[in-house]
């Protein structure tokens, strides 16, 4: 198990750090790199003008700088924002708490409605129902996440329930179909044979069979959390990582993105990792 | 359920028809501006009224819609040739290939769709022309959306690789190209079909969304998603159901896509 956990996390460093190098190549190669509104600053000396274009020099090489970038961060020294003319550091550790917690609750509130709409579709087996929920999961996956933020924002609704209206409907989606799937196996059909109770189906023969598969997709929700938050973000005005990466792309921020993209890319591994581990954990020997 | 589908595919071939047909009808051209006419409501002129500039919205529909519909099916293929490149032919051929081609696949899916497109976009030239921007735009879409089909077509062609029946055609000592047209080509197609039909929405939905956060399709040039950001200005406008003739076209355009699709597979 522990050689297993050391797998993993050495796997997750590994994406992280090839995250950051691409997006460091991405950003090296954008059109308008390198260029210093400073420069054209006529109150700086010669001397300050050469030091600005010395450091920009240094910035040309993607190894030398992204080798230097990574010395720096292992100090705890992540950079400063060019556009925020702000320590990064201070930056992410000011909006990454206010994009958990948007996120937290988002997901929290998605896999709420989502099994408990799944559970009583199941359970009451209705029709109208059944028909009701797919037709409403349907509709909301047809809305980009931005039209979903932009209606929060008219119906004066909180962040949150923008990013979970947008979680809800794939995540209904996912379980919904898992249980369908699993409902068809032998083992239902034969406790069903029994007389078994449809309750008591549910949660003894079905919810077992499906819990790794739902652990992958707690873990993928992560990624869709973070994903969506940017338009949500970027539109309610929510000062969080998504409105920061929103506004470092556009401003083309270099420190900024690359330490964006390694948060973001942590973020989603390790929660991937987490929840295959887990799934792993509980695994159970036939 | 084979109604569901076909009727989903009228819906969508009549809309693909409409912003063709509906040319013709429309008086206006999209990116003509009406000073006298700002914010009109609509009219036997204007059929869904003007926007803020005063530009004729249906004529503007009906070009985002074709932007639309034409872009993310050509943005789709680009995707597939790419999945086909990075996923299924390594998945073909196995060995380091296809584990290289899996950590790819791994890392471009560990990076957040939208987070992704958002930095790439960002990284191309914001002042080129509105034509030239709908292209990058669903360009970097088609770039970028091959990962999730690429995972689905390397698991595919890996059991094709493994399957009985190519071994034995292996085995009868037929050709590497024979055996790629008669035994792996027509056996890979149905679920390059499916992932293709998959991405049109997916695309769509995209690009909806970088145009909402403005790095989509450059003004005056309309699409479904920058249409979209008159909503932004709906408590102004009060409660005119026309005004919201782009979301009802986009959630119809798509939920049609998703439909077909969704059924196609089921077949």
């Amino acid at each position: 198990m522990l050689k297993l956990v050391w797998r993993r996390l050495m796997l997750a460093a590994m994406t992280v750090l090839i995250g950051g190098l691409l997006s460091a190549t991405l950003v090296r190669y954008a059109p308008g790199f390198g260029t210093d509104e400073r420069q054209l600053d006529p109150r700086l000396s010669s001397e300050s003008l050469a030091a600005i274009r010395k450091a920009g020099a240094e910035e040309r090489s993607i190894p030398s700088y992204y080798v230097g970038y990574l010395r720096r961060a292992l100090h705890g020294d992540f950079g400063i924002s060019r556009s925020l003319n702000r320590p990064v550091r201070e930056l992410l550790a000011d909006r990454a708490g206010v994009t958990c917690q948007l996120a937290g609750k988002a997901m929290l509130l998605a896999w709420l409605a989502a099994a408990l709409l799944v559970c009583v579709t199941s359970l009451v087996r209705a029709p109208g129902l059944a028909l009701g929920s797919t037709v409403a999961s349907g509709a909301l996956l047809c809305l980009p996440a931005g039209a979903l933020a932009l209606l929060a924002i008219i119906l004066n609704a909180p962040g949150y329930l923008a990013l979970a209206f947008i979680l809800f409907p794939k995540v209904h989606r996912y379980l919904s179909n898992l249980i369908v799937a699993t409902a068809g196996m032998p083992h239902v059909l034969g406790a069903k044979a029994k007389g078994i109770s449809e309750t008591r189906i549910l949660f003894w023969h079905v919810v077992p069979v499906v819990r790794r598969e739902v652990l992958a997709l707690a873990g993928v929700s992560v990624g869709l959390a973070l994903s969506a938050a940017i338009p949500v973000e970027a539109l309610c005005g929510i000062p969080g990582i998504g409105q920061l990466a929103w506004q470092s792309a556009m401003a083309r921020d270099l420190p900024l993105l690359i330490n964006l993209s390694m948060l973001v890319i942590a973020g989603v591994t390790l929660a991937n990792s987490g929840a295959d581990l887990l799934a792993q954990d509980r695994r159970q020997p036939l | 359920m084979r109604r569901v589908r076909q009727a989903a595919w009228a819906l969508l071939a009549g809309i693909a028809l409409a912003t063709v047909v509906g040319g013709f009808f429309s008086r206006f051209d999209y990116a003509r501006q009406d000073r006298d006419q700002i914010n009109a409501p609509a009219s036997a002129q204007h059929w869904l009224g003007t926007d803020e500039l005063g530009r004729d919205r249906f004529a503007r529909l009906l070009q985002g819609t074709r932007v639309s519909l034409l872009l993310a099916p050509a943005a789709a293929a680009l995707s597939m040739l790419i999945a086909v490149g990075i996923g299924a032919a390594p998945g073909l051929m196995g060995g380091w290939s296809e584990r290289t081609a899996r950590t790819v696949i791994d890392l471009v899916l560990s990076v957040p769709w939208l987070f992704l497109l958002l930095m790439v976009r960002a990284m191309l030239p914001l002042n080129s022309s509105p034509a030239v921007s709908a292209m990058v735009t669903f360009l970097v879409l088609g770039v970028l959306g091959w990962a999730a089909p690429g995972r689905i077509l390397q698991a595919r062609a890996a059991r094709l690789r493994d399957s009985q029946f190519l071994l034995l055609a292996r085995a009868t000592g037929i050709s590497r190209w024979r055996l790629l047209a008669r035994h792996v080509v027509p056996n890979l197609r149905p679920v390059l079909l499916a992932q293709f039909w998959i991405s049109v929405p997916v695309f769509i939905l995209a690009e909806a969304n970088l145009s909402l956060l403005g790095l989509g399709v450059a003004e005056p040039l309309p699409s479904l998603g920058s249409m979209l950001r008159e909503l932004e200005n709906v408590l102004s406008l009060g409660g005119d159901a026309v005004r919201f003739a782009a979301l009802i076209v986009l959630v119809v355009v798509v939920s049609s896509l998703q439909v077909a699709v969704s059924e196609q597979e089921a077949c």
